[in-house]
């Protein structure tokens, strides 16, 4: 058993391979199924959670390697009600096509925004390295530059 | 078990009985305001429908119903717009919901086609879906009057309020909802004149976007049934092979493992508790595969094969104009140069699954899949049960492309879940099984030839094309006497094949010859977004690029010479090359492009540079496009630039090889996706002329890669001719 912060709560969950990525945890686990496998490798970015603010891919990340003080947040406990500046910018912009990439986008975003508040297009390039094969790269670019001026 | 369970806090209420899992229609979306109270399941009984595709509830929630599917392109928004439209609803009323394959089958297919490609959700349904909408507007009208008693010419209808002009009555939709379930459907159904439209042409926000920000969104690959386990699934890698045998006592003592067992000839699963379990498992089984067909296959290999069939003796013709012999006979100049398509995946973020629960009455399936009836079909083979004891819950899709059209994810689910009866199974394929596991955009190679006067005037241009057929692969039912229209996308002549009428050349030329000789490897092939007018952009429009600089001709007046019987294509031409400033002497090198695909007319304008090292930049792409009508234009303006994104993807570094009948390439690490520094800005400009109804999804990725080729050869000085772009040197050391 290990204790884990997540979305602000402390639960516990049954942990019988530490090797077992951060990813499944949240999903099999306790059922949070925001997050999504794209890859497996930390290659697409759609499983980026934050771990104590910071983006994170979760597909790689194993358990074991977690404490249990780190504050974990997934697409779920971003905001109580979508109102993140990130998820405005992007229900602004109509930028989600399948959607499914979404939420490691927004994550990666707000990681972003959590280190750099005002990202220069070579922050975003060096920073946001998440996939999107629908295509919504475009729109994200310009979402991220509307997200910084939004107030939670 | 429960009487219900709530797989989402909306919409997905699911009745268990004896027989296992029952399921109504699943509430797809929530209202345009994006609120998520108003659910279309939870409102509006017990109304009846007013028709198939209308049901309104007490408190006037409108539902729309979606035969196809979504799967980020916008079709169901698009669809909705339609039935809007002629509804004479209130837009931000409107929820949609999506009837199973099961029902449309038990109503004699009232809903139509299901299946979902070919950029044609909304160009093939449009007219019936519209009289849909506008036979509901006119039986709930109907319904009015006759509780009024008056005449219905003496009423009118707007955002879902009934008025009679006389004495100023009102009554609302959700008032005569029921009473309009009743009302004789109208034999004779007009449409609005285009120039009445009110919601078709506006660029309103999607119906789908709140969820996709939250997580709340369910795909396929998250549903969760009371009572279910998971599989993890390994097919034989390599082309034609099968299992010989496998042994699963390592995996059996591991944690939450029920079950290890074949599946058809080719794949082995594990079912575990959840599907981490099972995937580790799954590694620890020790499979042997047997060789077939195709188990030795090579693309090194094979590039002989194709270069075999560029001159070849034998070949199918598309498209013959004139006498090509004689103009290449008495050229003054003859151009010759070749180019290639190496094999694509679909990559769809979200990996193949399916979850089906099996009892000896009944077979269900959660999946995302762009084709439900064929999902259903597949479903009921695999099962062994009448079709009728079978159903298919579609959800959005996390990506498409093509892929899902096909159902072998779903008979791999059903054929585990066969073996657990009453025990809902969720199979959920790794990466690296979907880059195996591909029906993958064919290779192809192409000799073009070109043939040019004293005056630089072009006299005739030959294109031969030399490889895989998709039609050969995957249906060769379709095939024309052993020939495939579809590998001439975008270069036919009008009248050759109604099927591809949408897929015509647009130039006019002296003489001409397309033909192809039809090389097949053992790879199944699949069709992929943009399909074959992919690469036959590249070959087309790089080589009029190359004609017109041989001819000393400036590329914009050189084709446009040649589409004067196509103003609709030089007009998106003109108008990506005046938006980006063609002939702009800023630095920046330009390489245009324009062709006519899934019957919509499309250009870009491609802005680069490459530094002195060899490094290229794709600063802006312009695009215009004319799909004739546009249903709405910002989610075309996506549409564009997300193609943009998964064309140049290819263009710039994809390549599915293959070594010994498998894959090189196992995941995104080595099938590269775009990422946000490689992305261009991208300047769209939607130019619907009207009269016509063209697609969206698809067209536009075709202009892209040969509009950044032809940039980045007026950067460079060099042709790159064979694909994709990546490792290749752009200058010259």
């Amino acid at each position: 058993m290990a204790e884990l912060k997540v979305n602000g709560k402390t639960v516990t969950v049954e942990v019988e391979d530490e090797t077992k990525p951060l990813l499944w945890v949240i999903r099999e686990e306790l059922g949070l199924t925001g997050t999504k496998y794209g890859c497996g490798i930390a290659q697409c970015g759609t499983c980026t959670v934050h771990i104590d603010g910071q983006p994170v891919r979760s597909c790689t990340y194993p358990v074991g390697a977690l404490s249990g003080a780190e504050e974990i947040t997934t697409i779920e406990g971003l905001s109580e009600d979508g109102s993140h500046p990130v998820q405005q910018a992007w229900v602004e912009m109509d930028i989600p096509q399948c959607g499914y990439c979404q939420p490691g986008m927004i994550m990666a975003v707000a990681g972003l925004l959590n280190n750099t508040p005002d990202p220069t297009d070579e922050d975003i390039d060096q920073q946001v390295t998440n996939i999107c094969r629908c295509g919504t790269l475009a729109r994200v670019r310009k979402g991220i530059h509307l997200a910084k001026t939004k107030k939670a | 078990m429960a009487d219900t369970i709530n797989l989402s806090r909306r919409g997905f209420i699911i009745g268990t009985g004896a027989t296992g899992l029952t399921i109504g229609i699943l509430a797809a979306c929530s209202p345009g305001t994006g609120d998520s109270e108003g659910d279309a399941a939870a409102t509006g009984e017990p109304n009846p429908e007013v028709n198939a595709w209308v049901h309104i509830g007490d408190d006037d929630v409108v539902t729309i119903r979606i035969a196809r599917s979504e799967m980020g392109q916008g079709t169901l928004t698009g669809l909705a717009q339609l039935v809007a439209e002629e509804l004479e609803c209130d837009w931000d009323k409107v929820v949609t919901e999506y009837p199973t394959p099961g029902e449309n089958l038990k109503r004699d297919r009232v809903w139509r086609d299901f299946s979902t490609g070919g950029s044609r959700g909304i160009r093939n349904s449009q007219d019936y879906v519209r009289e849909g909408g506008a036979a509901a507007r006119m039986m709930l009208v109907q319904a009015a009057a006759n509780r009024w008693d008056v005449p219905v010419g003496e009423c009118s209808v707007e955002k879902g309020v009934i008025t009679h002009g006389p004495s100023g009555n009102e009554l609302r939709y959700g008032e005569v909802a029921e009473d309009a379930a009743s009302v004789e459907p109208p034999a004779n159904v007009p449409l609005k004149d285009p120039s009445e439209w009110k919601i078709i042409g506006q660029p309103v926000k999607r119906l789908d976007t709140a969820d996709k920000v939250t997580g709340k969104q369910l795909y396929g690959a998250d549903i969760q049934l009371d009572g279910m386990v998971n599989a993890a699934i390994k097919a034989a890698p390599m082309r034609g092979g099968t299992v010989r045998s496998f042994d699963a006592s390592s995996a059996e003592g591991m944690p939450g493992v029920q079950k290890a067992m074949q599946v058809g000839d080719t794949a082995v699963a594990v079912v575990a508790d959840k599907w981490w379990n099972a995937q580790k498992a799954l590694d620890a089984v020790q499979i042997e595969w047997a060789p077939g067909e195709g188990s030795d296959f090579s693309s090194a290999a094979f590039e002989a094969d194709l270069d075999e069939g560029l001159t070849a003796e034998e070949a199918y013709v598309g498209n013959q104009v004139g006498d090509v012999d004689a103009a290449f006979e008495n050229a003054a100049q003859v151009i010759e140069a070749s180019y290639n398509a190496p094999h694509q995946n679909h990559a769809c973020m979200e990996p193949m699954n399916a979850t089906a629960v099996w009892t000896e009455e009944k077979c269900e399936v959660w999946c995302p899949t762009q084709n439900g009836e064929a999902a259903l079909a597949a479903t009921a083979e695999a099962a062994g049960l009448p079709i009728e004891q079978c159903d298919v819950y579609k959800l959005l899709l996390g990506g498409g492309f093509g892929r899902r059209g096909m159902s072998d994810y779903v008979t791999q689910a059903v054929t585990i879940a066969k073996e657990m009866p009453g025990t809902p199974v969720k199979l959920l394929w790794t990466r690296e099984e979907d880059m195996e596991q591909g029906f993958y955009h064919p290779t192809t190679k192409a000799r073009c030839q070109g043939a040019l006067d004293a005056d630089g005037k072009l006299t005739g241009i030959k294109i031969r094309l030399s490889g895989q057929s998709i039609l050969a692969g995957l249906m060769p039912q379709a095939l024309t006497d052993g020939m495939d229209p579809y590998a001439f996308q975008g270069l036919l002549p009008s009248g050759f094949d109604e099927r591809a009428e949408d897929q015509t050349l647009k130039y006019t030329y002296p003489a001409a010859l397309f033909d192809h000789a039809m090389r097949n490897p053992p790879v199944r092939p699949g069709f992929w977004r943009g399909v074959n007018a992919n690469q036959n952009a590249i070959y087309l429009e790089c080589f009029m690029d190359e004609l017109a600089h041989a001819a000393g001709r400036d590329p914009l007046e050189f084709r446009l010479e040649y589409m004067t019987d196509s103003p609709k294509l030089a007009a998106v031409l003109e108008a990506a090359a005046e938006k980006s400033g063609w002939g702009n002497d800023d630095g920046k090198a330009r390489g245009l492009c324009a062709f006519y695909s899934f019957g919509s007319y499309t250009a870009a304008c491609a802005e680069v540079t490459v530094s002195d090292e060899g490094e290229l930049k794709i600063h802006r792409i312009v695009a215009a496009t004319d799909p004739g009508y546009g249903v709405n234009p910002q989610q075309i303006d996506a549409q564009v630039a997300g193609s943009f994104v998964y064309g140049l993807s290819a263009a710039l570094y994809g390549e599915i090889t293959f070594e010994n009948g498998e894959t090189v390439q196992k995941n995104f690490d080595s099938y590269p996706s775009m990422r946000l520094a490689a992305m261009p800005e991208v300047e769209t400009i939607v130019m619907p002329s009207g009269g016509f109804w063209g697609g969206v999804g698809e067209p536009t990725i075709a202009v892209a890669a040969p509009a950044v080729l032809n940039a980045i050869y007026a950067a460079t000085g060099k042709r790159i001719r064979k694909l994709p772009i990546k490792d290749q040197p752009l200058r010259d050391a």
